[in-house]
């Protein structure tokens, strides 16, 4: 297990590299020059000479590679071109912030989206299914920042229960939890439509198997039959799943933020964008990357314990 | 006599389709939306630039319906005017992608080789990043505006199309009417023309027209963040940025540009699920 824990963590490493190394080249292949493409066609000849400097396109492009890869592994990541704070310290501000909203959400969606998915499964073509199903498909279709905004509405202007914007004090329990909720449970409830309905489908594909069956006709409890023998076979698709809409959080955090005004990550990307601060776009990009790079890693090895086939292969 | 013709498979798809009301009535809704985004000036009861600072803020009421903006311009006018850029950047982006990632992805799966590993692995790396993010970040090397915003969501969605072509490809090549077309003299871009592709094209169009619901809040999502279509031209998204400004003043600036994304993206999801429903009987719930 050690064993296969290591090579699946060592399997990564290639994939941060090559994500690392398109991030780098995402600016530098496009025809002309990179430091007129970032900073556009009125930028004065010293901002340029000095963008070219800071990234070094001086140097010929395998040595600005080196550079770049060395950069990063000693956590340098330059400085932000428009307040000139260093981007390492910009990005460990802003981290926690999203990191609380991405496991918070991620918890309020698998937390819904698992129950609700088994009981429209098991009441199935009933009144509470139709429900289910309509509430997953309202969280499919309704844009995410949208859903922020009503919520922002009803609960902290209408009702005045939850602060209206900002991250809150990290240091104050209190403070960074009455924050975190209404963005988190926006995001929760998006990616919990879709875990609704992907483990409603699996259920009922897992219901009909012969082994669902058995343990009927063994006059198994029917609570065993179904987190036992059904839910424990169709965890491995909803895992799956839950992995891939990682990826639509993360995303959504970058609109969630902005709506929330909540300093994190999403907001830095989303500020960097419009100031055309390409060291901090390029840095927070790499630091999303490695994020998914990571959790992917946290869903492969879920897999395992999950699956005992997986375990011994 | 009429004579009874044996059912044919596409007879029974289209049967099937025609019975489960979901994608009927999302197909309802989408035509409707697309003829009011194609007559939307008409439909319009007022001038969308149409200042009036003596209006400014108005809730719904008469004459304005859905009451006005901070420079006094009507709310439904602005929203009905915004279904056109908001379908039309929907659809035009898929399209693009679509075409370009069926280019790419039959000739990756086709000829294999170097140039195959080069684009799986590309196509791994993009998918590994929010399409969001993907959109942004080409945003940020074109700049805004209406044409750049179709080239970014094309180039957000191009991966997921290179992958299922170039799959759909890999299943058809082995197929034994590529063997027989091969033996009778077919080079290998007549096969891939005249072949593999009338042969994909369908899986892929029908993932397509989802994938336009996708594409319509990701415009919104980038319009909302500021890097949309600028104002005045009216875009749902940009509505819902300018409205958030008076959220407690007029909410109804948010509400009403936020419902029609609601709504059209319900609709081509409501479509989708019938279609799949079709394709995949085992999915039927």
């Amino acid at each position: 297990m050690k064993y296969h824990i290591l090579r699946r963590i060592l399997l990564a490493v290639p994939i941060a590299v090559a994500v690392m190394t398109f991030v780098f080249f995402i600016v530098r292949v496009l025809p002309g020059d990179p430091a007129v493409t970032i900073l556009g066609n009125d930028a004065s000849n010293e901002a340029l000479a000095e963008l070219r400097n800071q990234l070094g396109l001086n140097y010929p492009l395998w040595e600005q590679y080196l550079i770049f890869v060395r950069d990063i592994l000693r956590f340098d990541f330059g400085q932000s071109m428009i307040s000139r704070v260093p981007v390492a310290q910009m990005i460990k501000r802003a981290l926690p912030y999203t990191v609380d909203l991405v496991f918070a959400s991620m918890l309020i969606s698998v937390l819904i989206g698992i129950p609700l998915g088994i009981a429209t499964a098991m009441r199935r073509n009933q009144a509470f299914d139709y429900f289910g199903r309509l509430i997953a498909l309202l969280g499919l279709s309704i844009p995410d920042f949208f859903l922020g905004i009503l919520f922002m509405l009803l609960f902290s202007v209408t009702l005045q229960w939850l602060p209206l914007m900002g991250g809150g004090d990290l240091d104050y329990w209190g403070s960074r939890l009455t924050h975190l909720i209404l963005p988190a449970s926006t995001l929760g409830f998006m990616v919990a439509a879709f875990i609704t309905r992907m483990t409603r489908s699996t259920m009922l594909e897992v219901l009909r198997q012969q082994y669902i069956k058995t343990a009927h006709a063994k006059g198994q409890y029917e609570n065993v039959v179904i987190y036992k023998h059904a839910l424990r076979n169709a965890l491995i698709p909803i895992i799956t799943v839950v992995g891939i809409y990682l990826n639509v959080l993360l995303g959504g955090t970058v609109l969630i933020e902005t709506v929330f005004n909540r300093p994190g990550l999403g907001k830095l990307i989303v500020g960097a964008i419009m100031q055309r601060d390409y060291v901090v776009l390029q840095s927070v990009l790499m630091i999303f990357s490695i994020f998914i790079v990571f959790v992917n890693l946290i869903i492969d090895l879920l897999y395992r314990i999950v699956d005992p086939r997986i375990r011994t292969r | 006599m009429e004579m009874m013709e044996p059912e044919t498979e596409r007879g029974k798809k289209i049967r099937a389709f025609l019975r489960n009301k979901t994608s009927i009535v999302g197909l309802g809704l989408i035509v409707v939306i697309t003829l009011i985004a194609v007559f939307a000036s008409y439909i319009a009861p007022y001038d969308v630039r149409a200042q009036n600072l003596a209006e400014r803020l108005l809730k719904p009421g008469w004459p304005h319906l859905l009451g006005t903006d901070d420079f006094g311009r009507d709310n439904l006018s602005r929203a009905i005017l915004g279904t056109r850029i908001s379908l039309a950047v929907g659809v035009i982006s898929v399209l693009i992608s679509v075409f370009l990632g069926m280019m790419v992805g039959m000739i990756a799966g086709y000829f294999g080789g170097k140039f195959d590993v080069l684009v799986v692995g590309i196509v791994d790396i993009l998918m590994a990043f929010p399409t969001i993010l993907l959109s942004l970040t080409l945003l940020f090397i074109l700049g805004p505006g209406l044409s750049t915003l179709i080239i970014a969501i094309a180039f957000s969605f191009f991966p997921r199309f290179i992958r299922i072509a170039r799959a759909s490809t890999l299943s058809v090549k082995e197929e034994k009417y590529i063997e027989g077309a091969r033996l009778v003299g077919r080079g290998d871009w007549g096969i891939l023309i005249f072949h593999i592709l009338p042969n994909i094209s369908g899986p892929i169009i029908v993932i397509g027209t989802l994938w336009v619901a996708t594409a319509i809040r990701i415009e919104a999502s980038l319009s909302f963040l500021g890097f949309g279509v600028n104002p005045p031209t009216p875009t749902w998204g940009n509505m819902i940025r300018s409205g958030v400004t008076f959220l407690q003043i007029n909410p109804w600036l948010v509400v009403v540009p936020g419902l029609a994304i609601m709504v059209t993206v319900i609709a081509f999801n409501m479509l989708g699920d019938g279609i799949r429903d079709i394709s995949d009987p085992r999915l039927r719930g």
